[in-house]
Formats: C-alpha cells, structure tokens, sequence
C-alpha cells in the first residue's frame, strides 16, 4: 500500500466505509462463517440426550464416515446430482434452441415454460405425489394406454431416486429455460449467418457454432444445477423421508436425518456430514471452474 | 414445414410440463370424487369448498403460515437489498485497504452451502432464546454473499464520468448512492429483490427446523408438508393449499423474470 493511498484516507470515509461494510460483514460472519469453525468443533463431539455437545469423541464421528453405509449415501448423492445435471440441462436446451427461432407465440410459451420455477421444494413434492399416486395418477394412465405397468414410483426402492431426481429435473427446468434462452437471444446473427453460408447445418451447427457461442450461458446452468442438486432436501423428505430402506436417504437427507430427524440430536455425526458436504461442494466447483470453464468461450 | 414440428414439440412439452401446474390450480377447485379417478376428471363440479376448508381447517393453520412466509421472503429481500448494496458500494468506491480480501471473503461464502452449517446455526439460534420468535426464521439469512457479488458486477460498471461529475459538483457518497447510483442500477436491484424473495418464501430446511418445536413458525412451505403428513387430507385440500403458497411467486415469475434474466446476464453469464 502506498504513501499516497494511505495519506488520502479521511476519518468520515473510515467511518463511513466501517459503517458499509459491517452489517454484510457482521451477518455473513455469524452466520457463515463462524458456524463453520463450529462445525468442525462440534464435529469431535458427543451429544447427550437433549443434543448439547457434551464430550470429546475425537474422530469418531469421522471414522463413521468411513464406513459402507456412509459410501451408499455418497454413492446414491453423487449418482442423483448426475441424473438431475444431465436431464436439468439437456431438456431445457431441447426447449430453448426451437423457442429462439423467430416465430409467432415463442414469448407465450417461453413464459409458460418457467412457471415450474415458482414452486417450492415441499409444494412440487406433493403435488408430483398425487401426480403418481395409483388413486389418480394421470402418468400411470398415459402408460397404460400404452400398455406399460407402472412401477411403485416412490415405493420400489429400484425407482424411488429416479422418481425424486425426475421432480427435481421438472423444478429446475424453469431457470435454467431461462438463461439458456437468454444466452441464445444473445447469439450475434451475422456469425450464426455466416456458418450457414459456409455449409454448417444441423447438428454440426448446434454443436460446432452455437453451443460453443452459448458455453457461458451453459456452464452458469451446469454449476448452479449441480449445488441445487447437491442441497436438495425438500423432495426426499415430502416425497420418500429418505426411503423406502434408504434408497433415496442423500447426502443433504442424511445430515437433517442425523440431527433433526426424530429427534435424533446427532449433531456431531450431522456436523462431520456436513463438512463432507462443503468439501464435496468445493471439489465439484473446482473442477467445474478449472477443467469446464478453460473451454468456455468468452466473447 | 420445420416449423409445424417446432410447434408439436413445444405443444407436447407443454402440455408434460405444465400438466401438474394446471392439476394444482384446477384440482383445488374440485371435490375429491373428480379428482380421486385415474386420470383425474379436471371438467368435474368446480368448488371453493377446498380453498374455504384448506383456509378454514385447524391441523395447520394457513393464515398464521402465510403472514410467516410474507414476513420470511419480505424482511429477506429488503435486508439483501440493504446489506448488499452498502457492502457492494464500499467495496467499488470507498478506499480500503481490505477491499480484496474482503470481496474473496464473501465471494467464499456464495461457496458454503447452507446444510453443512445448519447445525451449529440451530444450536446457536437456540442458544440466543430467541427460537420461540419469528426472528429465528429470518436472522442467519440477512447478509448473503451473492448479493453483494451482483451488486458489485452493476455497480463497478457504472460509467466513471457520472461519478466523476457528482464528485465535483460535491456530492457525498451517501447522496451519490441514493439518488444516482441505485436509481442507475435498477434492473440489478430489481433482479436481487425477485431472487431474494424467492429464496426466502420458498426456503424450506431452515424453517422446518426452526417450527419443529413451535408450530406457530411454520410457513406455508412446511404447513404444506405437515397437510399432507396428516393422514385424512384429501387431494382437492392439499392442492388448495399449495395454490396458496404459489400466489406470490407465480406472479413474481410471470412479471418478474424480465428482470431477472437482465440482471443474472448481465452480472453473471458474462
């Protein structure tokens, strides 16, 4: 820091830069970065009955991570964030690209494809449970009209994941239309023109020319589905509560199960849980910043 | 010719997708012996008996779980709104020497996710006695990281030569900043306050924590799933109910998505 810079400092701009920055400072403090530390505390302790951290257990609840069940529920997460990233993002392009075509009613539709982003975790649960429940499933009557028996959707622990991950594929579609149409809309016609002159068509089009234009439109969608499936609690828990024998118990299921579940108070369990939550987090995003974003194409 | 495809597409998708928006909306408006068929009959004797009964029913009250999810979504985005637009200002135009460890401290916390830290939030939440108020809803959520990081993408790009003609005509940062800076960067503030109000109504793990010992603090997000825990429930109720907690953002997104695609593109896209 220089002379000059330093000597420039008046005590009203001190103040009033103090004054700025605590309350964002002081919250994100607290609540974020303090608990964190906490976290890794709380993660060497034992609970008693009521779930005060009573004793010092050392790296016992993290010598529980090490074990096959802890490894299912890592599995089973990475396995649901896979299915939610790749359908969450494919789908809404199968959407967008015909949406960005300049044709009669494209504004009505685009509209009408986000209104899924309004629902809340809780509320798409129940109402995709009534949606599959046998009583009146409309999805289970389309596939009997084509002669298909319908699964146990959230009751055959083989399709449960599958089911809750399709919910969550139907909940982020909305968004992620919408910025992917919003990169198309964006797209610079004379390059998209000059490539049709120049022969591109069709699929070599849409993977040479306009995927690479849209890359940062894409890789946003890619980052920001992979944490809202990484954090999804609401539809296990309304729809499975982590079941039927743990089929769908993620790893965001698993920390709320431990802890609060029940009454269950396992806060030192749900704590190391939950650092592996943040580290998983952190890796996911450091691969997807350092090996994705290079292929990004900023113009 | 391609474009008769185009239209089959979207009217197909369309109809797949928003199939379960129309059962929500229509389905609160019919008896159970419409909506207990496979499919259900969506052209039965329309109703208000489900959205009096689910406003009237006393397992979960809905007014109380409204006023709560208004409070939640309300003080969440204004307290965004607030402290990020002052953190972002003072880190594009005051001078600090902690400007850029700051910006990477709460660009780190975009980064935490909210379950590894709900623990230790719970634990101290309690231990503040303050679990019983509607305060334990909304206090670890008043800063956000995200915030500040979009308001910072608007504000630093804020022509120059404004600012440089206000600092010479003698106004102060705090004028600068309420009469011509945030009137400039609306459509960023506008995309900060539908984001954060979304996030607020629709948050979910926080609150079902925070009502579990104290079922006045449900919000309609909870109260739905507490509906639907109690056994005799009936599907035209349920749907009702979650109709009702859908008024707010449905309208946010039918009106407001302009302003989010402008302000999420323009500060974080590019």
């Amino acid at each position: 820091m220089s002379q000059s810079v330093i000597s420039r400092w008046n005590p009203r701009e001190l103040a009033l830069t103090v004054l700025f920055l605590a309350p964002a400072v002081v919250g994100l403090g607290a609540f974020v970065i303090f608990p964190l530390f906490q976290a890794v505390y709380l993660a060497t302790m034992g609970s008693d009955i009521l779930g005060n951290p009573t004793r010092f257990v050392g790296f016992q609840h993290f010598e529980e991570l090490f074990t096959p069940d802890f490894g299912a529920v890592l599995a089973r997460t990475a396995a649901f964030t896979l299915m939610v990233v790749v359908a969450g993002v494919v789908l809404p392009m199968t959407l967008a690209v015909p949406l960005s075509q300049r044709l009669p009613g494209m504004r009505v539709f685009r509209t009408l494809f986000t209104l899924p982003f309004a629902y809340s975790a809780s509320a798409a649960s129940v109402v995709w449970l009534l949606m599959l429940n046998p009583a009146m499933s409309p999805v289970n009557w389309l596939l009997q009209l084509v002669g298909v028996a319908a699964p146990g959707w959230t009751t055959d622990s083989g399709w449960a994941l599958v089911t809750v991950a399709g919910v969550t594929v139907w909940m982020v579609s909305g968004f992620n239309l919408l910025v992917l149409a919003a990169g198309l809309a964006g797209l610079d016609e004379q390059v998209l023109e000059a490539a049709r002159i120049d022969g591109a068509s069709g699929v070599r089009h849409f993977t040479g020319i306009v995927l690479p234009m849209i890359s940062p439109s894409l890789f946003f969608v890619i980052v920001t589905t992979t944490l809202t499936a990484l954090q999804s609690l609401g539809q296990p828990q309304v729809m499975t509560d982590g079941g039927p024998n743990g089929a769908t118990s993620t790893l965001v299921y698993s920390i709320f199960n431990q802890a609060f579940h029940n009454n269950n108070s396992n806060y030192g369990l749900a704590s190391a849980q939950g650092l592996v939550l943040l580290i998983v987090g952190v890796l996911l995003a450091a691969v997807q910043f350092g090996v994705i974003e290079r292929r990004v194409h900023y113009r | 010719m391609t474009s008769t495809f185009t239209y089959i597409w979207l009217v197909v998708a369309a109809v797949v997708l928003l199939f379960p928006i129309l059962l929500t909306v229509l389905g609160g408006f019919l008896p159970s012996i419409d909506l207990l068929r496979q499919p259900p009959n969506l052209l039965g004797h329309y109703t208000v008996d489900s959205y009096i009964g689910a406003l009237r029913q006393t397992v979960v009250p809905l007014l109380p779980a409204f006023g709560n999810s208004l409070f939640v979504g309300l003080v969440i985005m204004l307290a965004h709104l607030a402290t990020s637009c002052l953190a972002a200002y003072a880190l594009v135009f005051l001078r600090t020497p902690l400007r850029t460890p700051l910006f990477w401290l709460f660009m780190a916390t975009i980064m935490v996710p909210y379950e590894a830290i709900v623990v230790p939030n719970a634990l101290f939440i309690r231990s503040l006695g303050i679990g019983d108020s509607r305060f334990a809803l909304v206090l670890p959520f008043l800063a956000n990281g995200f915030g500040v990081f979009l308001l910072r993408q608007a504000f630093r790009q804020f022509p120059g030569e404004l600012r440089d003609a206000a600092t010479i005509d003698g106004c102060g940062h705090v004028r600068f900043l309420f009469t011509i800076l945030l009137p400039g960067c609306r459509p960023a503030i506008a995309a900060l306050a539908v984001w954060s109000f979304l996030q607020g109504w629709n948050m979910y793990f926080w609150p079902l924590i925070i009502s579990s010992t104290n079922n006045s603090l449900n919000t309609l997000q909870t109260a739905v799933f507490a509906l639907r825990s109690n056994d005799s429930a009936d599907p035209g109720l349920l749907l009702a109910g979650i109709t009702i907690t859908l008024l707010p953002t449905l309208l946010l997104v039918l009106f407001g998505q302009r302003w989010l695609v402008r302000g999420f593109t323009a500060g974080a896209v590019k």
